[in-house]
């Protein structure tokens, strides 16, 4: 048999597509099988799998975390390779757990990694705190180490008072 | 029948509708795509009452439609009117939809993410479909912690959403630049600066009838009003580019066009069985002849409608029985006969 598209070489591959119950064959040969294939490219391509795509090459940091294959996210068991393959994370604390990895692929996408627009009403206050408690945290850390104690007393009251308030909240 | 078919709204002539959706998820709850239906169920109701909780004239507004109790021509119907996503649709275990009579708000439950507030108003009203949206979003913030964080924004299952989780679009009606082959260079311009551009039925369906569907791509590290207010601006720009070609159209090739417009609307008031395709491009010229002023006749919301009452879902809606193929062609012709 030849291949339908050339009639010139051999028809080797043989496809059934089977499109709203009528069924049709084709006979290819390799080579316009692969012509085909680009043709049909666009139907296999998803935006799920194109970010899998993303993932997979390496960046240059040096010191990048490498995720077994099996690591989980302890909230909701998915792994990483899991999300290579579908695109989608499990749950938010997957953000937490993958984030080695995603912050590369977060700044292709999107050029960028820090939100800048709205934040929750009732919840986005306490987001705000933490940030601050966060930060004042690292500055007690460095007082202490410098041994400047008193500077690291104003740190402990400041941070208790604003934990107190999130706690209130 | 929805808002967008019903009415028109600003820049008429060459905007359809305007889009503004918003994902968010909830904290601690795993994403749709590996939810329990037990899960999905507590997302669904944790959602329908907090909407109901935040406004008692929801209660009355806001109807919850499941997918597992909406037969398949309903759901197909919900897609043509661009109230659900064809995902959500097929989600027929936990999929859910909150929707208010007017049709111009819907929220989908358990699509990608458990919560997608969607706004859906005629005409170019991008500003306003934000802020209905950015209401009922701060009304369900008051029941409902979100997954929230302070560096990523709203954590979404899909990276391509993460931060504001806003996707705005714009449907727009661009026969002229189509006709006179501009339309490459507009397309071309809108990728560049990160608008993405596709068919009216969503990803990977053609620009049927001249309708072309603009959004923007980058939602993160950037504000919702620059989002919202870039794709406003690109719009008017391609608004007018689109008024300028129609102008050209009618000054050089009046009688040309006349033809065409008129040709159209006799295949279309009289042709006894039509496929959707075909008649989605005899509406394109048609709506073109309306805006111009060529016929008086047909107003442009009828017009407008018939956009979406000829498709399948549609047409197995309005018939009350399943059609095939051929049954449909006959059927639509018959129903666009009687419109016009």
């Amino acid at each position: 048999m030849f291949c339908e598209e050339c009639n010139e070489k051999k028809a080797t591959i043989h496809m059934t597509k089977i499109i709203q119950g009528k069924k049709e064959e084709i006979h290819l040969c390799e080579d316009c099988a692969k012509v085909k294939d680009t043709a049909n490219f666009e139907n296999s391509f998803s935006i799920h799998n194109f970010l899998a795509g993303l993932l997979d090459v390496n960046t240059d940091h040096q010191f990048s975390t490498q995720y077994s294959e099996t690591y989980q996210c302890p909230q909701c068991n998915t792994t990483y390779d899991r999300f290579r393959q579908k695109g989608r994370l499990g749950c938010n604390q997957c953000y937490e757990s993958f984030k080695e990895r995603l912050g590369p692929l977060v700044r292709k996408i999107h050029g960028n990694i820090r939100h800048t627009g709205k934040a929750p009403k009732r919840t986005g206050g306490i987001i705000r705190l933490k940030r601050e408690v966060h930060q004042l945290k690292q500055q007690l850390i460095e007082a202490v180490h410098q041994q400047a104690f008193e500077k690291a007393a104003e740190l402990r009251d400041q941070i208790n008072e604003l934990e107190n308030r999130i706690e209130e909240m | 029948m929805a808002g967008w078919l019903k009415e028109t709204g600003p820049q008429s002539d060459i905007v359809i509708s305007s889009r503004v959706r918003i994902a968010r998820n909830i904290e601690g709850i795993p994403f749709p795509h590996g939810l329990s239906e037990a899960l999905a169920k507590e997302v669904t109701e944790k959602v329908h009452k907090g909407i109901l909780a935040g406004n008692t004239s929801f209660n009355e507004d806001f109807q919850l439609i499941s997918m597992r109790e909406t037969d398949e021509v309903d759901r197909l119907n919900y897609v043509e009117k661009h109230l659900i996503s064809p995902d959500l649709a097929k989600n027929i275990a936990t999929g859910n939809m909150l929707v208010n009579q007017e049709e111009t708000i819907s929220i989908m439950i358990n699509e990608e993410d458990h919560i997608r507030i969607q706004c859906l108003l005629p005409g170019l009203q991008l500003q306003e479909g934000w802020d209905i949206a950015d209401k009922i979003d701060d009304l369900l913030e008051e029941k409902v912690t979100y997954a929230f964080d302070e560096e990523l924004g709203y954590l979404t299952a899909c990276p391509t959403n993460l931060g504001t989780g806003i996707r705005s679009s714009v449907m727009l009606h661009l026969p002229a630049l189509s006709l006179t082959g501009f339309i490459q260079a507009v397309l071309r311009a809108a990728g560049q600066i990160g608008l993405a551009v596709r068919g009216i039925y969503g990803e990977g369906t053609e620009f049927i009838g001249n309708l072309y569907q603009i959004s923007n791509q980058v939602t993160l590290g950037i504000t919702e009003k620059e989002i919202i207010g870039n794709l406003h601006d690109v719009t008017m720009q391609i608004v007018e580019k689109e008024r300028g070609a129609r102008k050209n159209l009618v000054d050089a090739k009046k009688i040309e066009l006349e033809d065409r417009v008129f040709r159209s609307f006799g295949i279309l008031k009289n042709a006894r069985k039509i496929a959707a395709n075909e008649a989605m491009q005899l509406i394109s010229d048609v709506k073109l002849g309306v805006n111009l002023g060529l016929i008086q006749e047909a107003p442009l919301e009828k017009v407008n409608s018939l956009i979406t009452m000829i498709q399948p879902g549609y047409l197995q809606k309005y018939y009350e029985r399943p059609l095939n193929i051929a049954e449909r062609d006959i059927k639509r012709a018959e129903l666009i006969r009687s419109i016009l």
